[in-house]
C-alpha cells in the first residue's frame, strides 16, 4: 500500500487535472450558452442531444480527454472518501477493506468508462 | 486585582468524579467578580468557597506554562490567561479540553498528545555524537536561520489547538497540530539533520496529510505559535522529499573557534574554565 | 498513564462542523468536504449513465430520459454549484498546503498575525471567483435552457 506522503502528491496533482478537464467539460455543457465555443455542440441546442454527443465523438480529442478526466477524477474522488472514512477510525481490518474495495471500485469504472470512450469513439467513426 | 466587587458572576462547570458519577454533568457556582479577574482566579474561588473537590491543572497563572487548557464558553483557552470580562457574557460556561479522556472533573489525560511528540522524534538529531555529549563550542547558526523555526519553538504544550482541531475529533492515530508543529520546528533547526528519520513517521497516518487547513488550531493558539502554518510548510518539504527535489541540508557545524586577533593591551586574560 | 481508563471526550463528527463560534476557514473546510462527497456520489452515477453512448442512439435516448425532469434539473444545477465551489476553493487548497501564501514564520508580538490573516486576501479573491462562476452557471441553466 502507498503510503500517505506519496498518495496525497498525486492526490493534488489529480486536482490540478481535473482543474483543466472538468473546466473544459463543464463550459462545453453547462456555460455553452455564455461561452460560445464553435465546434463544442455544432448541432445546436442541448449539449446532450445526440447529434452535439456524436459529433463531439468523432473528434479524438474528446475521448484522449475523457479518459484523462477519467482516471483523475476517480483517484482524486475516491482516495478523498478514503481519507474522510479512515478519518472516522476504524479498526484495522476494516481499513484494509474499505481500501481494496475502494480500489477494485475505482478500477472497474475506470475500464467501463474507458471501454465506452473507446466504443463510443469507434462508433461515431464508423458511422 | 482589586477587592471591590463589581458584581456577580455565575460559572457553569462540567464537573465528573469517575469514582461516584456515572457521567459529567453541569454544576452551577455564583460567586463575586471583582475587576481584572480571570476564569483561573474564579475557578480558585469557587474551589476555595463553594466546591472543595473541583479538580483542574494550572501551576503558573500566567500564560507560560500550558497547564489550564480548557473550553471556556466553546472555545479552547488558557483558563489563566482569559479575563471574565472579555467573554462579555454573564455565564462563564468552562468544561474540559475536548478529544482527550477525562480523568476528572476539568482534568484531560494528555498522554496520548505526548506520545505522540515523542513519537516524531522533538529533539535534534546529529551523527557526531561526542560533540553532542560533550560539546567544544556552540553550532554556528545564523539570526536568519533561526528566524526559520523561532516561532515554533514558543509552544508550551497547552493542548488548545489539540482540541480545536477537526481531523483530531474523529482520528486518533492523526498526531495532531502540537506534534506535527514541533517536528517541523526540528526539522526547519539548522542544527538538526533527523529529518530522515521523522519522515518515516510523516510519510504515514500519523503525518499531516490529514490537516485539512481549517486553521482552528492558529486561532486558539495562546502564544501565537500558528501551527496550521509550520504543518503547511512541512507538506511541502515532505512533497519535495516525495519528488526527490528537496536540497540536501547538512546539520550546522560547530563554530570555529577565532584564531589569530590579538588582545589589545591592558585587558585581563579570562578566568580559568571550571566547567 | 492513567490506572483507570478515563472518560472518552472525543467531539466525533461534530467536531468536524464546527461550534458556531469557529472562524471561515473552517466552514470552507466542511463544505469543501459536503461538495466531494456530493459530486463523488453523482460522478459515479454519471460514468454508468454516460457510458450508454458506446451502444448507440437508443440506448443513449434511453438513458438521458431516465434523468431528466425538473428534479433532476435541480440535481444537476446543485452538481453544477458543488463543482464551481470544490474546485476554486481546491486551487486555494493546492497553493496554501503547499505552502504558499500562508507567510513565513515570524517572531510572535500579540495581537497574533497568523497564516490565516495572510491567506485571507486569497480566501476572498476565490470566494468571489467562484460567485463569478456560479452566476454565469446560473445563467445558463435557468435562463438560456
Amino acid at each position: 500500500m502507498m503510503r500517505d506522503q506519496k498518495l496525497w502528491t498525486w492526490h493534488i496533482a489529480a486536482g490540478a487535472v481535473i482543474l483543466i478537464f472538468l473546466g473544459m467539460h463543464m463550459t462545453v455543457m453547462h456555460l455553452d450558452g455564455v461561452v460560445r465555443l464553435a465546434g463544442l455542440n455544432p448541432a445546436g441546442g442541448h449539449p446532450v442531444d445526440w447529434a452535439n454527443v456524436a459529433a463531439r465523438a468523432k473528434i479524438a480529442f474528446f475521448p484522449v480527454t475523457y479518459v484523462i478526466l477519467l482516471g483523475a477524477a476517480l483517484f482524486h474522488g475516491l482516495y478523498g472518501l478514503r481519507n474522510i472514512l479512515f478519518e472516522l477510525n476504524p479498526r484495522r481490518v476494516v481499513k484494509t477493506m474499505v481500501s481494496i474495495v475502494l480500489m477494485v471500485l475505482g478500477i472497474g469504472l475506470f475500464a467501463y468508462g474507458a471501454w465506452a470512450a473507446v466504443a463510443s469513439f469507434t462508433l461515431a467513426r464508423a458511422a | 486585582m482589586s477587592t471591590k466587587p463589581t458584581g456577580e458572576v455565575s460559572y457553569r462547570i462540567r464537573r465528573f468524579n469517575p469514582e461516584c458519577d456515572a457521567a459529567p454533568h453541569w454544576e452551577s457556582y455564583t460567586i463575586p467578580l471583582l475587576p481584572g479577574m480571570t476564569v483561573l482566579d474564579g475557578l480558585w474561588r469557587i474551589k476555595e468557597t463553594l466546591a472543595p473537590d473541583l479538580s483542574w491543572r494550572s501551576s503558573c497563572r500566567m500564560g507560560v506554562c500550558g497547564s489550564c487548557g480548557m473550553l471556556v464558553n466553546g472555545r479552547p483557552r488558557l483558563a489563566c490567561n482569559t479575563q471574565i470580562t472579555e467573554l462579555q457574557s454573564d455565564t462563564v460556561v468552562v468544561a474540559p479540553l475536548p478529544n482527550f479522556d477525562i480523568v476528572r472533573d476539568l482534568v484531560p489525560d494528555l498522554a496520548p498528545m505526548f506520545a505522540a511528540h515523542q513519537g516524531l522524534l522533538p529533539f535534534l538529531i546529529r551523527d557526531d555524537v561526542a560533540e553532542r555529549e560533550s560539546p567544544t563550542a556552540e553550532f554556528w547558526q545564523s539570526a536568519h536561520e533561526l528566524e526559520q523555526y523561532l516561532q515554533f519553538t514558543y509552544c508550551i504544550k497547552c493542548a488548545c489547538c489539540m482540541a480545536a482541531c477537526p481531523t483530531f475529533a474523529t482520528d486518533a492515530l492523526y498526531s495532531g497540530p502540537m506534534p506535527l508543529a514541533q517536528a517541523h520546528r526540528y526539522n526547519n533547526d539548522t542544527r538538526d539533520g533527523g529529518f530522515a528519520e521523522r519522515t518515516q513517521v510523516l510519510g504515514g497516518e500519523a503525518g499531516p496529510w490529514r490537516c485539512h487547513y481549517a486553521g482552528e488550531c492558529s486561532r486558539v493558539c495562546p502564544k501565537g505559535v500558528d501551527p496550521a502554518k509550520a504543518i503547511q510548510l512541512m507538506k511541502r518539504e515532505l512533497v519535495l522529499d516525495y519528488l526527490h527535489l528537496r536540497r540536501k541540508y547538512r546539520p550546522a557545524l560547530v563554530a570555529p573557534k577565532p584564531t589569530g586577533g590579538k588582545r589589545r593591551e591592558g585587558i585581563a586574560d579570562a578566568p580559568a574554565r571550571t566547567v | 498513564m492513567l490506572e483507570t481508563k478515563g472518560r472518552s471526550n472525543r467531539l466525533g463528527i461534530w467536531g468536524w462542523l464546527g461550534g458556531g463560534r469557529w472562524g471561515a476557514e473552517r466552514y470552507l473546510y466542511t463544505l469543501h468536504r459536503l461538495t466531494g462527497l456530493g459530486l463523488l456520489a453523482y460522478f459515479l452515477m454519471h460514468i454508468i449513465v454516460t457510458s450508454s453512448r458506446a451502444l448507440g442512439q437508443a440506448s443513449w435516448a434511453r438513458a438521458i430520459g431516465i434523468v431528466t425532469g425538473p428534479l433532476f434539473k435541480i440535481g444537476e444545477y446543485l452538481v453544477f454549484m458543488a463543482f464551481a465551489f470544490h474546485a476554486i476553493n481546491g486551487v486555494r487548497l493546492a497553493i496554501i498546503e503547499l505552502g504558499f501564501g500562508v507567510g513565513r514564520p515570524i517572531e510572535p508580538v500579540y495581537p497574533y498575525r497568523t497564516s490565516l490573516d495572510v491567506q485571507r486576501p486569497l480566501a476572498i479573491s476565490i470566494l468571489l471567483l467562484a460567485a463569478i462562476l456560479i452566476a454565469a452557471g446560473t445563467y445558463n441553466f435557468w435562463l438560456l435552457h
